[in-house]
């Protein structure tokens, strides 16, 4: 496990975090209408965390272990306050209105704490923060699929640019929330399909 | 009569569950059985509406007049993490019942999107005191709810006959797609 790209795999995809722990439900479902909120969402909760899985490795050995959860805590809201200051000073604002209150919910994604008791509590500096990465791009990486799925069908488009031609009916039930929980059922049925050939 | 909407477009139009994506990590994990859906349901609408009087009084006469109203976010959450460990240590004193009943869900309510978000709303909405607990309180009933009604559903889906790679998340999260395909029907009402 010391190896960085094999690190990185296994967030990608042998513990895709959304399609394989099946932590992060929140931000998944409720920002997917469009690849773009998913790939800003993405993006930001891997900024966190892999920040946070850095600094929570470095201080791990001066924490008392009874007070660990509150000081990871501290440590990503700071690293999200940040994130969501950036955001709003640079982001386009359409980005920071689409994203909302998700911004400030990064604290409470399972993801991050999961992987700060799981690894970063455990590993050294380096293999945490690409820990981090990896767990995070397998985090985009779904999101964005996600988002690209209920775009193309419930508004016809890729990453805001139109692609379907106009009179194909668009189904506006997969950018509501229905088509969310939907969607990712069927995308998680297909990854199970891959997943049980693989292994027989 | 305001107050009265708040509470019922928290409950049903813009329902924390099915709407708005708010606690789906509970929603999803402790949904096998009724029974503990209810405990759980039961132990959010507690901590919901003491989180929301509680986030509502900092931020308004501390982060507000100390100018650091950027720090809610570590605020927020700090309240929530001692006032889960608060109510837990009240009902564990007072009433052993009630606590053997709630008591695996307590801590789990700490990481519950669904408390720090409404705290969240209640903040951008610029809510009064009162709008806030009541947005609190519908919010967390509308979990209730939802997490009530769709372990009801589970339970039954479980005894069902279904193919091998739908077992698990993919049938839950189809069943509750089904069940916001329903409550968007809410959306026309208010």
């Amino acid at each position: 496990m010391s190896n960085p790209l094999k690190i990185l795999k296994n967030g990608i995809i042998d513990e895709n975090p959304t399609f394989v722990q099946v932590i992060g439900m929140c931000p998944t479902l409720a920002v997917t209408t469009s690849a773009i909120n998913g790939l800003g969402m993405g993006l930001s909760t891997m900024a966190v965390l892999a920040c946070s899985n850095l600094v929570i490795s470095l201080i791990r050995k001066f924490v008392p272990d009874e007070a660990r959860i509150p000081c990871y805590v501290v440590v990503i809201a700071s690293f999200v306050t940040i994130v969501e200051m950036l955001l709003n000073a640079f982001a386009p604002q359409s980005l920071v209105t689409a994203l909302g209150v998700y911004i400030p919910l990064i604290v409470v994604n399972c993801i991050i704490l999961a992987r700060a008791e799981a690894f970063a509590g455990k590993n050294g500096p380096v293999a945490s923060l690409f820990d981090g990465i990896g767990n995070g791009l397998g985090f985009t990486f779904a999101l964005v699929l996600l988002g690209c799925v209920r775009e193309f069908l419930g508004s016809g488009a890729l990453f805001g640019v139109t692609v379907l031609p106009e009179f194909f009916p668009r189904t506006i039930i997969m950018i509501l929330p229905p088509g969310a929980f939907l969607t990712l059922a069927f995308l998680m049925v297909i990854v199970n399909k891959l997943r049980s050939g693989k292994k027989s | 009569m305001n107050l009265f909407l708040i509470l019922l477009s928290a409950i049903f139009v813009h329902n924390f569950v099915l709407s708005q994506f708010l606690g789906i990590c509970p929603f999803l994990g402790v949904s096998k059985k009724v029974e503990t859906a209810t405990g759980m349901g039961i132990a959010v609408v507690f901590v919901i509406t003491l989180a929301s009087a509680a986030t509502w009084l900092v931020h308004k006469f501390i982060l507000v007049p100390a100018h650091i109203e950027y720090l809610y976010n570590i605020a927020f959450i700090l309240i929530i993490a001692s006032l889960v460990q608060l109510v837990e240590m009240f009902i564990k004193k007072s009433s052993p019942s009630l606590y053997q009943a709630l008591g695996v869900y307590l801590p789990l309510i700490t990481t519950n999107c669904a408390v720090l978000g409404v705290a969240v709303n209640n903040m951008n909405d610029g809510y009064g005191f009162i709008a806030s607990v009541v947005n609190g309180i519908g919010a967390a009933i509308g979990f209730a709810l939802a997490i009530i009604l769709f372990a009801g559903i589970r339970e039954r889906v479980a005894k069902c006959n279904i193919p091998k790679c739908m077992e698990g998340f993919p049938i839950a999260l189809v069943t509750a797609g089904l069940m916001a395909i329903a409550f968007l029907g809410f959306s026309g009402m208010l």
